[in-house]
């Protein structure tokens, strides 16, 4: 006990779930609370087998309402507090992470995305983006980092502990079941060792001194009586989101200079995308991408300056138009033809991609 | 002749800056919260408290007290405090709901928080209504009651049985466990349950449950005779009161 989970960094072949569980070690997360659901259980089942021996803690909790409202216990507390889940846990998931919105709470989710709706398939989707980027009877005051790989899995864990506890908005790393259960080459690393300073946490209870006496008592709260009273907590929780949102804001691009195509893909799907976009590219057709990283906050200008030097768009998702949605609201107003291959619940292939895209370079395909 | 305005001696962990509470005239709530204030007093921890309220009317008690407070959702206080307790268990964690949040829609939280034996304590404020959303039929609207959704009476073949609360958290608690039923009608032994179930909780020997039964003379349409009626000779009759489990088994 006590000794540094991780020296330095090392290489291994792993899934990704068990990059998760690794990651969050490595970020110095306290407590996990989590319910299991597939696509996700290995991250549980890691943390419990690692966590003992770094004196790091676990509770199993009845369902995701609880595993969700636990965590924010945790975080009250000032700990780095995580779950994780999925699909129909997911949708659960929004009820305390509604709360965490509201409060500021930093909390950090992991979601290994299964097809839906409803109980769907446990092995993978793109259909949670809606969900996870916009859930809750709130304003989608979260961030929320889309992996494509185990390295980004173990990087972004490591990330989102760092944006929650700096920015306080709850912070979602957005993954899928192909993703949570292939197994890959993936560096895992101290973060210390690679410069990253974990930001420091914070009780929001229970801190030094008699409340009233020595400090005002900590009164959290996530009701108002007046609808201006309401008004005024969101305007600044707004206001202060969209000031911080160029910090968080990721995002990668290729080719993008006058392009007769643009795909734009996220997640898993991307690692497609970029294998055709690359193979066409190289056979001298003017085409790029684009990969938004944060779905939320989203990319929007950097998107639209991409968009404003292509002839045409490409969006490529295991959704019905998920990230389509998305990618519209942020480019109201340029006049630009989108084409799209949405493939609900199902992996895409490079191949697939690549065939959509010589047709609608070659102008087959209206 | 100089005139001194006389004011009710208030514990020292209320905040006297939210006073006077919120809570309608007649209802039990602030005797319930008095009896809390007083043993936060006298066991001298409110410096370790955090207190957790729920959705409805327990949600006005979100700055009663000088002590950590959070307001959480309806139903799921009990999990925020299981989640603080479990993280840190040097702070004394006490979740405080009615029976719409308790016995329905975070009855599994409170079931398995027993089950598990959570370091933490409950208290559960029994007015036999959803007040807050105007007087509809509860888990503990009792057989014949009239409420907002049930305006002919409480009909057991159509709307089920009232929740007998203590009863099945005994029945489910293992042993460490402290769980009772109070009532405001009888302040000093109410009082005495909430210490006991606070005390249970700082000796670390498992969950601890208070019902307290209450009134609600704004919902029950009924003046102060028949409220205090109602929640002194009427309730215990279908809810009875006493210890339902006690460490070492020796149940008053």
């Amino acid at each position: 006990m006590g000794s540094k989970p991780i020296e330095g960094e090392r290489k291994v072949f792993m899934t990704g779930n068990e990059a998760v569980a690794w990651a969050a070690l490595a970020a110095g997360a306290d407590i996990m609370y989590g319910y299991p659901i597939t696509p996700q259980n290995e991250i549980m089942q890691y943390w419990t087998r690692l966590g003992p021996k770094y004196d790091k803690k676990f509770l199993q909790t009845e369902d995701e309402l609880s595993a969700g409202f636990t965590t924010i216990g945790g975080v009250l507390t000032g700990k780095r507090a995580f779950t994780a889940t999925a699909g129909p846990g997911n949708v659960l998931m929004q009820e305390p992470m509604s709360m965490a919105e509201a409060m500021r709470i930093p909390t950090v989710v992991v979601i290994q995305q299964r097809g839906g709706p409803s109980t769907g398939t446990v092995i993978y989707s793109q259909q949670e983006v809606t969900l996870t980027c916009f859930g809750g009877n709130g304003e989608g005051l979260r961030v929320v980092y889309s992996t494509s790989s185990h390295q980004d899995l173990f990087d972004y864990t490591i990330k989102a502990f760092n944006t929650a506890w700096k920015y306080r908005f709850p912070t979602f790393v957005l993954s899928d079941g192909y993703q949570a259960k292939m197994r890959e080459s993936v560096v895992i690393y101290d973060p210390e060792a690679r410069g990253i300073q974990m930001v420091p946490t914070e009780p929001y209870v229970g801190k030094a001194g008699t409340p009233g006496k020595d400090r005002p008592a900590a009164h959290l709260r996530n009701t108002y009586n007046i609808e201006e009273e309401l008004l005024e907590v969101l305007s600044k929780d707004i206001e202060e989101y969209e000031r911080v949102a160029p910090e968080i804001i990721e995002y990668d691009a290729y080719n993008t200079e006058n392009t007769d195509l643009l795909v734009i893909a996220h997640g898993v799907v991307f690692r497609s995308a970029a294998m055709a976009v690359k193979e066409l590219a190289s056979q001298g057709n003017k085409i790029g991408y684009f990969r938004p990283i944060t779905l939320r906050p989203f990319p929007k200008e950097q998107l639209r300056q991409a968009t404003q030097q292509a002839k045409q768009l490409l969006v490529v998702e295991s959704a019905y138009g998920q990230l389509l949605k998305i990618v519209k609201d942020n480019l109201y107003g340029l006049n630009i033809p989108i084409k799209t291959l949405l493939r609900p619940g199902v992996g895409i292939t490079p191949e697939e991609i690549a065939e959509k895209a010589k047709a609608l370079l070659a102008g087959k395909e209206a | 002749m100089e005139t001194k305005e006389i004011l009710p001696k208030m514990p020292k962990s209320w905040n006297p800056a939210s006073k006077p509470h919120k809570f309608c005239p007649g209802c039990g709530h602030g005797l319930v919260l008095k009896a809390l204030g007083q043993v936060i007093d006298e066991l001298n921890i409110q410096d370790r408290v955090v207190f957790g309220c729920d959705i409805g009317c327990s949600l006005l008690s979100w700055d009663f007290f000088n002590v950590d407070t959070v307001q959480t959702h309806h139903g799921r206080t009990t999990p925020v405090m299981v989640g603080i307790k479990r993280a840190n268990p040097d702070l004394i964690t006490i979740a405080y709901m009615g029976d719409g949040g308790g016995y329905a829609i975070g009855s599994q939280h409170l079931v398995n928080a027993a089950n598990r034996n959570d370091i933490i304590t409950a208290i559960l404020v029994n007015n036999t209504v959803y007040a807050m959303t105007g007087g509809q039929m509860a888990p503990t609207t009792m057989p014949g009651q009239k409420t907002e959704t049930t305006p002919y009476g409480r009909d057991i073949k159509e709307a089920g049985y009232p929740m007998l609360g203590p009863e099945m958290v005994a029945a489910i608690a293992h042993e460490g466990a402290y769980v009772a039923r109070g009532s405001i009608a009888k302040f000093r032994q109410l009082k005495t349950f909430i210490k006991k179930a606070i005390e249970n909780q700082m000796a670390g020997r498992g969950f601890s449950f208070i019902e307290a039964l209450s009134t609600c003379p704004t919902n029950w349409r009924t003046n102060a005779e028949k409220t205090w009626d109602f929640v002194e000779n009427i309730m215990p009759k279908y809810f009875p009161i006493g210890e339902y489990k006690v460490p070492g088994g020796k149940e008053e």
